[in-house]
């Protein structure tokens, strides 16, 4: 274990470049780059959360964007309704709204969970989807809060220390929301807890055979990784300050997924590098041509048909086998 | 001698099919109770039922004189009953090690543990080593499990097995595709673990039944037609015109 593999070397290039690169450009005056860079730290680590449930434990979930929009939804209604009241001087709406945004979507995956962990495979997959399209069209309806128009996020959440107007900051947070979303989902997987689960995932007769309940370690799998997306919800909420029902779309949904098996199942890296590449060559393809996204497609069914393991599996295939 | 198991007027049909009909049987305390019969004749409908995978149409289960006809497939493990299964069921993906590791974590209480890395739980890496060394695949134990042959997936079915230190070990025929050879150690491994636990085996390889059963029950069309020591069964007739005379 002393000697590090090559995919634990592309781990840590990956996130020391994340966390120099960013704040250089923007200190040198190129602040598109670190925008850029926080979008994709909080969809990483709503890809990271994904990954737990979809690589380590084999459940398709279709349906994650609905926890990031909750998520989201969970900073931008309290801030809705709190927007005329004085604040005061402790001016710590964060740490009521991140816990919420937390608390909502654990139960949404509780309740969601208990029902959607029944099934098994393709009917897995279409009944997450159809309780996240559920939530949207529920958004929709809300005209209070600007049904499909949206809502905007007047003030950000208010921390101790932090100051989310700081684009600075608000990056410092997302980078090291995402390496402590990276280092939790290692830690539990590797835990016994998460043998279980992808014991589970290899083969799950042979584990209630042997005296496992796996309905129950999935469904505490199905929440954290539902919690954890509530959190990069609400960070995105607090990132783009304008939220909408659109980002809890199913299509939304088939994003992530995508971004992870682009980046490698079941690997620390794979749900970041997935997302990286993910949003930065759209943004790249989107400056040339209107028409990107069938390059886009192309390229990413590319990567589906010929890089199996994903990228991850790609750059740590050491010459003449497979590490 | 008292009975660990007793499956009383079992049944269990498939569309217009009984695949079970009124099957009754016990298995004695540290006995080697072997069930044989013709292809299609229920023998892994009976072993599903037992281990709680498929539930009966009617009849009673009682294990240890509790009743378990309808309980949950992984409560029953934890009372002490374990199976093997006769198409080999492993975690490929995980190594050897790994995968009797799990079998032995499965015996130790609940999983919701989710800090202390597993791979680093001594308990359970040694109590999983030391069970490799019985079955002879110690050396494989890094082995991822997909790259071992199809006769050392049945030693580690066995491995799996004996993990849980279970009272009852169905096993659902250990002999399957397995060579001469590979069958005389599967007999050796078995006849090791005779007597400490009672054992319920379905198998194919008459030898191997001859050689270990303490009482052989015979079962066609999902009823048993004779229940008795090898030398009885060898001698019975209807068994003969049912089975060994085709055989």
């Amino acid at each position: 274990m002393t000697k590090m593999t090559r995919r634990g070397w592309i781990t840590v290039i990956v996130m020391a470049l994340l966390a120099v690169l960013p704040p250089v450009f923007y200190l040198t005056g190129h602040a598109f780059y670190l925008d850029l860079a926080t979008r994709l730290s909080i969809l990483g680590i709503a890809t990271v959360s994904l990954n737990l449930v979809l690589g380590y434990g084999g459940m398709v979930s279709f349906g994650h964007a609905a926890f990031v929009g909750l998520g989201a939804y969970a900073v931008g209604i309290p801030a809705y309704h709190w927007l005329y009241y004085s604040t005061g001087d402790w001016a710590v709406s964060g740490l009521a709204q991140i816990p919420l945004a937390v608390g909502i979507t654990a139960l949404f995956a509780l309740l969601t969970g208990l029902v959607c962990l029944r099934t098994r495979g393709v009917y897995f997959i279409m009944i997450t989807m159809a309780f996240a399209q559920m939530v949207y069209y529920l958004i929709v309806s809300i005209e209070e809060y600007g049904g499909d128009d949206g809502l905007v996020i007047d003030t950000r959440s208010e921390l101790p220390l932090i100051n989310l107007d700081d684009p600075l900051h608000l990056y410092g947070l997302a980078y090291v929301s995402l390496v402590v979303a990276m280092l939790l989902v290692r830690m539990i997987v590797n835990s016994r807890f998460g043998m279980v689960l992808q014991g589970a995932k290899g083969n799950e007769e042979r584990m209630i055979t042997l005296g496992f309940n796996v309905y129950a370690y999935r469904l505490v799998a199905y929440v954290i990784s539902g919690a954890m997306c509530g959190y990069a919800g609400a960070l995105l909420g607090n990132f783009t300050t304008f939220i909408s029902p659109e980002m809890m779309d199913w299509s939304r949904s088939g994003e992530l997924m995508f971004m992870v098996i682009l980046g490698g199942t079941a690997t620390t890296i794979g749900p970041v590098l997935g997302a990286v590449v993910f949003i930065v060559i759209e943004e790249v393809l989107s400056s040339f041509t209107i028409y990107w996204h069938l390059p886009f497609g192309l390229m990413l069914m590319a990567v589906v048909l010929f890089a199996r393991g994903g990228l991850t599996g790609l750059l740590s295939r050491t010459k003449g086998g497979k590490e | 001698m008292s009975a660990v198991l007793k499956i009383r007027s079992l049944n269990k049909s498939f569309g217009g099919i009984k695949a079970t009909d009124d099957l009754t049987l016990s298995v004695e305390q540290g006995e080697l109770h072997a069930i044989i019969g013709p292809n299609g004749a229920g023998k892994t409908t009976l072993i599903s039922q037992l281990s709680g995978m498929q539930t009966p149409d009617s009849g009673a289960i009682r294990f240890r004189g509790r009743d378990i006809t309808r309980m949950a497939a992984h409560k029953r493990a934890h009372l002490g009953i374990t199976r093997s299964f006769q198409i080999t069921s492993l975690i490929m993906q995980m190594s050897v090690l790994d995968n009797i590791a799990l079998a032995v974590q499965a015996g130790e209480g609940h999983s919701f543990r989710f800090v202390r890395a597993a791979r680093r739980v001594a308990a359970l890496r040694d109590r999983a080593m030391a069970l490799l060394e019985r079955v002879g695949l110690a050396d494989k134990a890094d082995f991822p499990t997909v790259a071992l042959s199809h006769g050392e997936h049945r030693h580690m079915e066995i491995a799996i097995a004996l993990a849980s230190n279970a009272e009852l070990m169905l096993l659902d025929e250990p002999m399957a595709g397995l060579g001469t050879e590979e069958s005389a150690q599967m007999v050796e491994l078995l006849r090791g673990i005779k007597g400490q636990q009672s054992i319920l085996l379905i198998e194919h390889d008459m030898d191997a039944v001859f050689a270990l059963a303490d009482r052989i029950s015979v079962l066609v069309y999902g009823h048993i037609i004779a229940t008795g020591t090898p030398g009885e069964i060898r001698s019975n007739e209807a068994v003969q015109h049912a089975y060994l005379g085709e055989e």
